[in-house]
């Protein structure tokens, strides 16, 4: 097997969490083999980056370039395919930088691609056995790959806890090694989601609404229901990208993290882009009419029902307390 | 522009419990609702939706089987001018790689300055854009919910992390992955339907565009699936059970000791 890389996410100087689950995924990946972490970037920022890597992995390569200030994936990839020697198992996380890297590099690096990747059952000579989801997260399924000849694996975040690795290895300089780094997008800028009329992120209790609202106009229940219990209004991805209630409120990866107290998910499936935005171990409670949902593996408290029959019965009951 | 959007036929997860077969090996798939990949739909109406104001022509293609042809004409029914359909018993069992492969030769048949794909499909995956920009040699970017067009070159915005817009300049020809909520897919009636029922989609096999059986399919797939099963996630949620009047009770109970009424 190749020699194995993870690909370290940082900002302002800090490593992304997932800079220590990736390791924690290598070595079920390739048990026993040395991880190397490759970070690029440029100046002090990526210094300090390397530093605190150098602790936790066996090598840190270093890529110093100046059109590596921003991680543009195609900027990136160019960098990684001169770098990273053929052959390697190329490890990334499967968020909104490494789906837009990695389906690419694969091809480039002339290896497989593995994506989203949730769980490891095992290698097999140079066959690895990787668990996905489908389907929204309503199935399971268990993936070969022979990964003798190398991959680029995308790990989903959060799935690989962190587990304290230590190694202690020195930053190998290898900005020599970038090569041509020109390419046909350039980075401009970010700009800042704009801030909301309720400011979700700081709410202790949520009610949160999902596709099973089914119509603009059914939104009405669920403020009621709000207002009973002196909750805040949140939502999944679809009632956003439905333009029924503003950005602002969406909880998930592309939107909003909180971290209430009770959050009840009402007619939201959970997928982990939703999951993901919810932190601080809140008490869920799930209402939904699919049993099949992937928010029952974590609500500690489910319901099978339509919310639009089961919200108004329970505001009325809350209301008469 | 010539917009070429790459869609898929899926199962519906909106109107489906997907459950699996008693082989262990699929899902159950009769009795399925099959849909437009929801992503693709955007792709779709954002690709007419430049064509509005740019001119230039919408094609959607799709790798798939007589039963895929009906979400062609669905998607020319919202306004994309030609369809095509990949189809080849040479395709079938292929994997992310082996659909860019057959994409990529469709890609080469035409003249197109900007190929769309979804952001993801049904298996979640997100990765037939990016294999399909790197194969062609196209500047890529992904999760793309903006796109004002430019001469010889887009603004994009790309969805990132917390409601953050990432805004590229990508030159042309390019290949994006359009992220749901992009636009407002227009909707499509029945009567749009059947005025395109009669129009002609070409079928291309593999030969037809220069693809290489041997490249594609399931005996070239390097990732492939072993089975489906339902993770044993524990315990999950406690069910709560009974008439609608008692599990409000009991739900009323929780959120009292839970702190979520106020």
């Amino acid at each position: 097997m190749g020699e194995v890389f993870a690909y370290i996410k940082h900002a302002q100087g800090v490593a992304d969490d997932s800079a220590l689950e990736l390791i924690v995924a290598a070595k079920k990946i390739a048990p026993g083999a040395p991880v190397t972490a490759v970070v690029t970037g440029t100046g002090a920022d990526l210094d300090k980056v390397c530093t605190a890597m150098a602790a936790v992995y066996n090598a840190v390569w270093k890529i110093d370039n100046a059109a590596l200030a921003y991680p543009n994936a195609e900027v990136v990839r160019k960098a990684l395919v001169n770098v990273v020697p053929a052959g390697s198992i190329v490890l990334l996380p499967h968020d909104t930088f490494g789906m837009d890297l990695g389906p690419g590099l694969s091809i480039k690096m002339n290896v497989p691609f593995v994506a989203d990747i949730v769980g490891v059952d095992g290698v097999d000579g140079g066959t690895l056995k990787a668990v996905r989801q489908e389907f929204s997260g309503q199935v399971s399924t268990h993936v070969s790959c022979d990964i003798s000849g190398g991959a680029v694996m995308n790990i989903r975040g959060g799935v690989f806890q962190a587990d304290g690795s230590a190694a202690g290895g020195a930053v190998v300089d290898k900005s020599g090694e970038a090569g041509d780094l020109s390419a046909k997008r350039k980075f401009i800028e970010v700009v800042a989601a704009e801030a909301g009329d309720v400011d979700i992120t700081k709410s202790e209790v949520l009610v949160s609404v999902g596709r099973g609202i089914e119509d603009q106009e059914n939104l009405e229940i669920v403020f009621e229901l709000a207002k009973a219990m002196g909750a805040d209004v949140s939502c999944s991805r679809p009632i956003v990208d439905a333009k029924w209630l503003e950005k602002s409120r969406q909880v998930g990866t592309s939107g909003q993290t909180v971290k209430p107290k009770v959050y009840m998910a009402m007619g939201i499936s959970g997928s982990f882009q939703h999951m993901g935005g919810l932190k601080g171990n809140p008490f869920i409670v799930a209402v939904n009419k699919n049993t099949k949902a992937p928010i029952f593996q974590v609500a500690d408290v489910g319901i099978e029902a339509n919310i639009l029959e089961f919200i108004p019965e329970l505001t009325e009951k809350i209301q008469e307390l | 522009m010539e917009i070429l959007v790459c869609v898929k036929r899926v199962p519906d997860t909106s109107e489906n419990e997907i459950v699996i077969n008693s082989g262990g090996n699929d899902i159950e798939r009769d009795d399925l609702v099959y849909s437009v990949n929801e992503w693709d739909n955007y792709a779709v109406e954002e690709a007419i939706q430049i064509v509005d104001k740019v001119g230039g022509s919408v094609t959607v293609v799709t790798v798939g089987d007589d039963e895929s042809e009906e979400v062609l004409r669905r998607e020319m029914a919202m306004g994309a001018n030609n369809g095509i359909l990949l189809t080849d018993d040479a395709f079938e069992g292929s994997d992310g790689k082996g659909i860019a492969t057959i994409l990529k030769g469709a890609v080469e048949k035409g003249n197109y300055d900007l190929i769309l794909t979804g952001a993801q499909a049904d298996a979640g995956a997100a990765q037939v854009g990016g294999m399909l920009a790197a194969m062609l040699d196209y500047p890529y970017a992904s999760l793309v919910n903006l796109i004002e067009a430019g001469d010889g070159k887009l603004m994009i915005g790309r969805e990132i992390e917390g409601g953050n817009q990432e805004m590229n300049e990508i030159e042309l020809p390019c290949v994006l992955s359009i992220q749901t909520g992009i636009n407002e897919p227009r909707y499509v009636g029945i009567r749009g339907i059947r005025k395109v029922a009669s129009v002609e989609i070409p079928e291309l096999g593999a030969a037809d565009i220069g693809v290489d059986a041997s490249a594609v399919g399931e005996a070239a797939a390097k990732v492939k699936r072993v089975d489906y099963f339902v993770p044993d996630t524990g315990e999950g949620a406690e069910m709560l059970t009974g008439s609608t009047e008692e599990i409000i009770d009991k739900l009323i109970e929780y959120l009292k000791a839970k702190g979520g009424l106020k």
